[in-house]
């Protein structure tokens, strides 16, 4: 349903430089994600790549003295042209972070129902049916459907996280953003949170920011490899793990730094 | 060995002598209670809550009018102060990072420092003088003013212990500046926001000076907001500088029934933050 509908969809960023009040984070980086592929953006701390994904959906602008210089394109509209606006375009393109940030002094359900109110849907039916299938989608929904009004901190770090996720893909979103998603989490955490990856991308076009190269080896389509704030070389997860072109990329996915 | 036996007797020394300081501090709340209860509990009956003072030289009568008095003023000013003081307070921690949160930061400071009299005369000279009459209002108006400083800046303090993740998850999901602030950040330092509340009402509860001028004070029973009122501080005042042991006694026992009332709200302010999921204290 959600496929059919998203089927043109095209994520791309066209000479895209992310700065830093005068520091270039992000050069330059022109970068094509393909509707309904998970793509995995690598490289060492401070390479540029979680600010990178913080342009996709202007959540960079909001740090003071942030500025952004070329394109990104949705559906080849450019969503830094002046008449767009910031918060409906977030709408359009979730974000999980790197930490669990459930809303404290919301339940379970309002958590997952928080994206939906300000989008004006304020059917209580309707909301009951987004939250249960977003709940579903992120794989909590058997777990808290007998509590789903009780608070969202007694969830463990694992199950707060994949509420996150639910609470970004309950307004239906056509990107989703993911920043290190599973930092913060044991690895039986992390293996969920990775099968998520796969089921979620028939209905998302996922981004995930990861510094574990053997989770963008599971579970992204493409890889981008990132380093000093320079795109160094992108393409088939499977050709950039087994034949890397640059010099640089089998440095850092065989180890020898970063 | 010997060092270590030093330390360890240092370590004593040290923490008798914090001990014995906080001993001295709470033997002077100990001491004031105490004799307010003392001196004052032998006259609380219940004429003293129910009836209005009598004449001077006759005996019986009570401060109902104060105690009244001293909730319509007092609350009159936490409607006006809470919603300006807070208002500032939630500018200051979300949108205060320019010039003018600058400025407003530092007019607050100042406000913070200002005598309470002087705010008492500020009363006067803007309430007072201009509808030609002293009024509970008036004594509300002063202050508020007193209130609004301190509650912008607990509020900040309160709001900016808010994690800055919280924001950026609100904002990620499209939610606008506005309501990021009002919905998730308010809405999670709420129980630190009304803290600050009780506690600055506890705070104005007991002023006299700001209400010498402008409440002025009433022998009589009185809910007119645009009269003289009554309140308990400005019949401690009164009573205690009197020449009346009948009023040296009522003075003792409506100090006691004020010093229960901040309590009262400074309990209130405990529950409100009593431990427990989900809000910033």
């Amino acid at each position: 349903m959600a496929a059919s509908a998203n089927a043109r969809l095209r994520l791309e960023t066209v000479k895209l430089t992310a700065l830093f009040g005068q520091h270039r984070a992000v050069r330059d980086v022109s970068l094509l994600f393909p509707a309904h592929t998970v793509t995995a953006i690598i490289g060492p701390s401070g390479c540029g790549k979680s600010t990178l994904l913080r342009c996709l959906n202007r959540m960079h602008e909001l740090t003071p003295g942030a500025s952004v210089e070329g394109d990104v394109l949705l559906d080849n509209v450019n969503i830094y042209a002046p008449d767009v606006s910031p918060v409906e375009l977030r709408r359009r393109v979730g974000m999980v972070f790197q930490r669990p940030t459930p809303f404290p002094t919301m339940s379970i359900y309002d958590n997952v129902a928080a994206g939906l109110r300000v989008n004006g849907r304020q059917q209580r039916a309707e909301i009951d049916e987004a939250v249960a299938q977003a709940l579903q989608q992120a794989a909590l929904w058997e777990e808290v459907k007998d509590r789903l009004h009780t608070s969202a901190l007694a969830l463990s770090g694992g199950q707060q996280q994949r509420l996150c996720i639910a609470r970004a893909v309950a307004p239906k979103p056509e990107i989703l953003l993911l920043d290190e998603p599973t930092a913060s989490l044991d690895p039986a955490g992390t293996q969920r949170i990775e099968e998520l990856c796969h089921a979620l991308k028939r209905l998302y076009t996922i981004v995930i920011v990861t510094h574990n190269m053997q989770q963008a080896a599971r579970v992204s389509d493409y890889t981008a490899f990132m380093y000093l704030g320079n795109l160094i070389e992108v393409g088939k997860t499977n050709d950039i793990f087994t034949k890397p072109q640059v010099e640089q990329t089998e440095a850092y996915i065989t180890g020898r730094f970063g | 060995m010997n060092r270590v036996l030093r330390r360890q007797i240092t370590s004593r020394f040290m923490t008798a002598l914090v001990i014995g300081l906080s001993f001295v501090a709470v033997l002077t709340l100990v001491l004031i209670l105490g004799n307010l209860v003392l001196k004052g509990a032998s006259s609380l009956d219940w004429a003293f809550f129910t009836k209005s003072p009598v004449p001077a030289g006759q005996t019986g009568g009570g401060v109902a009018n104060a105690i009244v008095g001293t909730g319509i003023v007092v609350g009159l000013a936490a409607l006006i102060g809470v919603p300006f003081g807070v208002g500032a307070g939630l500018y200051l921690a979300e949108y205060g990072g320019g010039r003018l949160g600058f400025l407003v930061r530092f007019i607050a400071d100042v406000l913070n420092g200002t005598p309470s009299i002087v705010i008492g005369i500020v009363g006067w000279t803007f309430v007072v003088r201009p509808t030609s009459r002293f009024s509970a209002l008036a004594g509300s108006v002063a202050l508020a003013i007193l209130m609004i400083p301190m509650l912008a800046r607990t509020t900040e303090e309160i709001v900016r212990l808010v994690p800055h993740s919280l924001r950026e998850a609100a904002l990620a999901l499209g939610y606008a500046r506005w309501r990021t602030s009002l919905r998730i950040v308010a809405r999670t330092a709420l129980g630190g926001i009304v803290t600050g509340c009780l506690v600055g009402v506890a705070r104005i509860a007991g002023e006299t000076a700001p209400l010498l001028f402008t409440a002025l004070g009433n022998l009589n029973f009185s809910v007119h907001v645009t009269q003289p009122m009554q309140t308990l501080s400005l019949q401690i005042y009164v009573y205690a500088t009197g020449p009346f042991e009948e009023w040296h006694r009522l003075a003792w026992a409506s100090a006691l029934v004020l010093m229960g009332l901040v309590l009262i709200i400074s309990l209130a302010a405990r529950w409100v933050t009593r431990e427990r999921y989900g809000s910033v204290r």
